[in-house]
C-alpha cells in the first residue's frame, strides 16, 4: 500500500461540453511515487478527465486540487513549473530536430541554456530511447519514433507530475514495455505519473491503482486486481473476458 | 540548443543591412559629394548636400528599414501563431482598412489640405481595423481571427473599390491607385516620427512573443500547459494581433500596401534558423528590413521614365523567390 502524500486531487468534478456532462462528479486522488492508470471505453472521458486534472480546463463544478491548492487560483506558469502534460494527438510538427523539440519542455524555466537545462534534456532524450536520433528532424521519425520524442518533451519538464495521454497507443511491444517501465521507474523516484491506456494487460501490470471511467463517471477505483473484475470489465466494456495463459504476451525487454 | 548558428546569421544579416543602409545614402539621383555633405548635415548646415540628404534620403532608408522589418516581423509572428506557412500580415485585414483610411483622404480631397492628412488618414483607418478586428475575434482561438480577418479584409477592399468607383475626377483614381501600389517615393521626417510609434510598439510586442511561439509549435493545449495564456484579454493572440497590427498599420499608412516581404522573408529564412518560431523573429525584422531597402534603392536606380513603385518590384521579386522554394520542396519530396 502506497502511503506516499497525495499530489493532485479531483474534488466532486463535473465538466461540461455544451448541456451535455463529460465528466460527472469525479473525486480522486494521485500520490506521489505511484502510477495512476486511466482506463474506459472511447468517450467515457478520460481525456477531459486528463486536462482537467492538468488545470487546462476548470471544471464547471467541483475543484482540482495540486498540493492542497486551488489550481483554478494559481498562475499558469506555478502550474508549468508542477504538471507536464503530454497531449494524445500531435501537432503537424515542424521539420525541427528532435533534441531542439525536446528543449521545448525547458520553456516555463527560462532560456534553456543553463547547465540544468542541458541535463533535463539529454536525461529524456536517453529515458525514452531517442538519443541515438537526436539530431534528426522530428519529421523524418517513424510515428512511434515520434511519439516517444513527444514524450521526452513532456519528461525534460521534470515535474513532479507527469500526465499522458495514451502514450503508448503508436508503440510496438518492446517499446510499449520500455515506456510502462519507465513509468514505474519514475514513479519510484518520487513522481506521480497518470497515464491514459487502452491495453488492459499492461494496466494490470504496470499501475499500482487504476481509474474505470464510464460516461463521464468514475464507477471504480483501486488496485487493478479489485478493478478489472470480469464482472466489471463485462459491464463497462461489453466484452466477455478470458483469462488465457497461451496468449502471446510481451513481457519483458531482452 | 546551440546559439552558434543563429549568431552568424544575425551579424550576416545586420553586415547586409548596413552596407545596404550606406549605399542608400551614398548614392543617389543626384551625385553629391558623401562626406561633406553629411558633415553639414549633423552640424546643422542648410546646404543642398544636407537637405538632400537629411530630408530625402535619410527618411527614405529609414522608412524602409522600420517598415521592410515590421513586416518581416509580423510575417515571422503570424506564420508562428496560425501554423500556416502562407499567413501574411494582409490577412488581419488591418492593411486593408489603412489603405481605405488613406483612400477616403484622397476621395475627400483632404489630401491636398495638409500633408500628413494622408498618413493620418491611413493610421485611422488602421486603428479601426484593430479595433473591429479585436471585438469580432474576442476571446476566440484562431480560426474566429482567421474568419474576422477575412471579412474584414473583403468589406474594406469592397469600400476601397466603392470609393474608387464613386470619385469624382480620374485623376484622383489615378493617384489613389498609385498610391496603393506602395511606395516610398518623397516620404520625408514627418512621415518617420508619424509610424514611429505603431512600429516601435508593436514590434517590440511581437519580439515579447518568441516564447509562447515556441511552445506553440506542440500546440494551444501543451503552449497552456507550459504556462502561457492564449485566449482572453491579455492572452497571446490579443498581444500578437495588436503587435502585428499596430506596426502594419502604421507602415501601410504612410508607404501603401507593401506586399509579400511578410510572405517570403520568414520563409526564406525558416530553415536557417532550425524551425523554431522564437528563433527567426529577428532574423526575418532584419531580412524584411533588407529586402525593402533593396527594392527601394532598385525603384530608384532602375531607369523608367517614371520611377518604379516598390510595391511592385517587392512582389515582382517575392514571386520568383517562391517558385524558387516550391522547386525545392519537390525536388527534396516534402
Amino acid at each position: 500500500m502506497n502511503t506516499c502524500p497525495e499530489i493532485l486531487r479531483a474534488d466532486h468534478a463535473t465538466l461540461l461540453y455544451g448541456n451535455s456532462p463529460v465528466l460527472r462528479d469525479v473525486s480522486l486522488s494521485v500520490r506521489t511515487g505511484e502510477v495512476f492508470g486511466l482506463i474506459g471505453p472511447n468517450g467515457a472521458g478520460k481525456s477531459s478527465l486528463l486536462r482537467v486534472l492538468a488545470g487546462l480546463q476548470a471544471p464547471d463544478e467541483g475543484s482540482v486540487q495540486m498540493e492542497g491548492v486551488n489550481l483554478a487560483e494559481k498562475a499558469a506558469l506555478w502550474r508549468a513549473h508542477r504538471i507536464a502534460f503530454l497531449p494524445q494527438e500531435a501537432e503537424t510538427l515542424p521539420p525541427m530536430a528532435v533534441r531542439e523539440l525536446v528543449s521545448l519542455g525547458r520553456i516555463p524555466f527560462g532560456k534553456g541554456q543553463s547547465d540544468e537545462d542541458r541535463l533535463a534534456v539529454e536525461e529524456a532524450l536517453q529515458q525514452t530511447r531517442t538519443l541515438e536520433f537526436a539530431h534528426r528532424a522530428v519529421t523524418a521519425l517513424s510515428g512511434g519514433e515520434r511519439a516517444r520524442v513527444l514524450l521526452s518533451r513532456a519528461l525534460a519538464v521534470r515535474a513532479p507530475v507527469l500526465l499522458a495521454d495514451e502514450p503508448i497507443a503508436a508503440l510496438d511491444p518492446a517499446h510499449a514495455l520500455s515506456v510502462m517501465n519507465l513509468f514505474h521507474d519514475l514513479s519510484r523516484k518520487g513522481v506521480a505519473v497518470v497515464v491514459v491506456l487502452h491495453d488492459l494487460a499492461l494496466a494490470s501490470r504496470f499501475c499500482d491503482r487504476v481509474g474505470l471511467l464510464k460516461d463521464g463517471k468514475l464507477v471504480s477505483m483501486g488496485a487493478p486486481a479489485d478493478v478489472l473484475t470480469d464482472n466489471m470489465v463485462s459491464t463497462v466494456y461489453g466484452v466477455t473476458v478470458q483469462r488465457v495463459c497461451n496468449a502471446v504476451i510481451p513481457w519483458d525487454l531482452i | 540548443m546551440t546559439r552558434h548558428p543563429d549568431r552568424i546569421l544575425l551579424i550576416t544579416l545586420t553586415s547586409v543591412l548596413i552596407l545596404l543602409f550606406g549605399l542608400a545614402l551614398v548614392r543617389g539621383e543626384t551625385a553629391l559629394p558623401f562626406l561633406p555633405a553629411l558633415e553639414d548635415f549633423l552640424v546643422g548646415r542648410d546646404t543642398v548636400g544636407a537637405v538632400i540628404l537629411g530630408q530625402l534620403r535619410l527618411p527614405r532608408a529609414l522608412l524602409a528599414v522600420m517598415i521592410g522589418g515590421s513586416l518581416g516581423l509580423s510575417g515571422a509572428v503570424l506564420q508562428g501563431y496560425l501554423r500556416n506557412p502562407l499567413a501574411d500580415p494582409g490577412l488581419l485585414g488591418v492593411s486593408s482598412g489603412a489603405a481605405l483610411g488613406a483612400v477616403l483622404v484622397f476621395y475627400t480631397g483632404l489630401a491636398g489640405a495638409f500633408s500628413f492628412a494622408l498618413p493620418l488618414g491611413g493610421l485611422a483607418g488602421a486603428l479601426l481595423a484593430v479595433v473591429l478586428l479585436l471585438g469580432l475575434a474576442g476571446q476566440g482561438g484562431v480560426v474566429s481571427l482567421l474568419l474576422a480577418g477575412t471579412a474584414l479584409t473583403s468589406f474594406f477592399a469592397a469600400m476601397t473599390a466603392l470609393t474608387l468607383n464613386l470619385v469624382p475626377s480620374p485623376y484622383a483614381s489615378f493617384e489613389i491607385m498609385h498610391w496603393l501600389m506602395g511606395s516610398l517615393a518623397d516620404r520625408t521626417m514627418l512621415q518617420v516620427w508619424l509610424c514611429l510609434p505603431g512600429i516601435f510598439l508593436g514590434s517590440l510586442l511581437m519580439a515579447m512573443s518568441g516564447r509562447v511561439l515556441d511552445a506553440l509549435t506542440l500546440g494551444d493545449e501543451v503552449a497552456e500547459s507550459l504556462g502561457f495564456t492564449l485566449k482572453g484579454m491579455w492572452g497571446a493572440q490579443n498581444r500578437i494581433v495588436l503587435g502585428s497590427a499596430l506596426a502594419i498599420g502604421s507602415g501601410v499608412a504612410v508607404a501603401g500596401a507593401i506586399g509579400f516581404i511578410g510572405l517570403v522573408v520568414p520563409h526564406l529564412l525558416r530553415p536557417l534558423t532550425g524551425h523554431r518560431p522564437g528563433r527567426l523573429l529577428l532574423p526575418s525584422f532584419l531580412g524584411g528590413a533588407i529586402l525593402l531597402l533593396l527594392a527601394d534603392i532598385c525603384a530608384r536606380f532602375i531607369p523608367t521614365h517614371t520611377e518604379l513603385h516598390v510595391g511592385v518590384l517587392t512582389a515582382l521579386t517575392g514571386a520568383p523567390l517562391f517558385f524558387w522554394r516550391v522547386s525545392v520542396l519537390r525536388k527534396n519530396g516534402s
